[in-house]
């Protein structure tokens, strides 16, 4: 129990192992924790970082959603417009197709019904004359009494 | 087991025999080669461990030896941090090595007393006290360096004048210069001298009570061994902790100005 030169000892091995903690222990270790502080406080701030980006995303997300939707109400309206546009116009054309179509008839029953009263013009005349023919029992000269059918024929067609 | 390791003289020999260092020299050059040998290996201990650690420490997932190593080293900053307000590279690591240290050295205490001292006597060493902290060479050593940096802080950061003015006219002022320095002066040795009696004291009385309940009969043993182990635990962590914080204190005491 009593102090001698161990002492001496003690206090070298204390100051060694002081120096040698202050010089290769210490430091590596603190700065260990001092650098995955820092990660740590980066990682939080990169993190709150990201949520507010994603809050401004979502954000524009929404604005350009609204209007999308309204491009396509406007869209959706004017090719209903249009539509109907459409629709008036073809049932123009078609109504004065079909008025065409109408008129174009009427003129060829007109040209028929001239055909027919030519046509039957014609025949009530020939029949006119072969029954003058036969009444007069001789020949009509066709050439002679032209004038006579030409005036019969006009009166016919008068009629 | 009470009476295999030593020559004779009962219970009484066997105490003494396990209290006796193994020692070489003679008068004040006397070396405790048992607590040098066991300082030394326990402090290269702490080194190879804690060195270990920093090599290969990382900002990353830390492995379990850094996590043990970081663990401290954050636990003796805070109690630096705590009490210390200044700056210095030197309290935080020197308080690491206290608080290991000591700790180290008490733990020689939980090992059954007579496993290292029977060991020794079969590869012929008569005396072995396996706890350096047992030894008051120890206690001193520790605590006489910590005196040596209080003076020299004192000096260094209030300068000499400052400081003999802090020893010669504190508390009372410039007509009780004599007395004043008294009160200065064993307020200054106190320090180191409670410092290493307060560690010896508890270190050795926990391993007397050790030796004690060692010379009881083989059944009652360990109804009393284990109890007081588990309470050692915690003294010799209470140790090692209140030499730590009392070195910051009085460091920190050094550095202020007043």
């Amino acid at each position: 129990m009593n102090i001698n030169a161990t002492l001496i000892g003690q206090m070298i091995t204390f100051t060694l192992l002081v120096w040698f903690t202050m010089k290769y222990v210490w430091p590596p270790l603190l700065q260990a924790l001092e650098e995955r502080k820092k990660k740590i406080a980066d990682g939080l701030a990169a993190a709150e970082k990201g949520k507010h980006e994603m809050e401004l995303a979502e954000k524009r997300a929404t604005t350009l959603l609204r209007e999308a939707k309204e491009q396509a109400a406007d869209i959706v309206g004017l090719a209903q417009k249009r539509a109907g546009e459409l629709a008036e116009e073809s049932k123009q054309a078609a109504k004065e197709e079909g008025e065409r179509i109408i008129a174009a008839a009427q003129a060829e029953i007109e040209r028929e019904i001239q055909k027919a009263k030519e046509d039957l013009r014609q025949q009530v005349s020939a029949l006119a004359i072969s029954a003058a023919e036969q009444i007069l029992q001789q020949e009509v000269d066709r050439n002679k009494h032209a004038d006579i059918i030409q005036n019969l024929g006009n009166k016919l067609g008068q009629a | 087991m009470a009476s295999e390791a030593h020559g004779g003289g009962g219970a009484t020999g066997y105490i003494v025999h396990h209290l006796t260092p193994l020692s070489a020299g003679e008068g004040f050059w006397t070396f405790h080669l048992d607590t040098l040998f066991f300082s030394v290996v326990l402090g290269i201990l702490f080194l190879a461990l804690f060195r270990k650690a920093a090599e290969k420490a990382t900002a990353d997932v830390p492995g379990p030896l850094q996590n043990f190593a970081e663990m401290l080293v954050e636990f003796v900053d805070s109690q630096v941090k705590d009490a210390f307000h200044g700056k210095s590279v030197l309290i935080a690591p020197l308080s690491l090595t206290i608080f290991v240290w000591i700790w180290l050295m008490n733990f020689m205490d939980l090992i059954p007393v007579d496993l290292l001292p029977l060991i020794g006597s079969v590869v012929g060493l008569e005396y072995l006290r396996v706890v350096p902290s047992t030894d008051l060479n120890a206690t001193f050593g520790m605590s006489i360096s910590v005196f040596f940096l209080i003076l020299f802080y004192s000096i260094k950061v209030k300068g000499g004048i400052g400081f003999a003015k802090e020893m010669l006219l504190s508390p009372f002022g410039k007509w009780m210069i004599p007395f004043n320095l008294l009160l200065k002066l064993v307020e200054e040795i106190a320090r180191p001298v409670s410092l290493a009696l307060r560690l010896f004291g508890n270190m050795y009385a926990g391993e007397l009570i050790f030796i004690l309940i060692a010379l009881l009969p083989w059944f009652i043993q360990p109804l009393l061994s284990f109890p007081w182990a588990v309470f050692h635990i915690l003294i010799i962590t209470l140790q090692a902790f209140i030499f730590m914080v009392l070195t910051i204190v009085y460091l920190s005491l050094a550095h202020e100005d007043h």
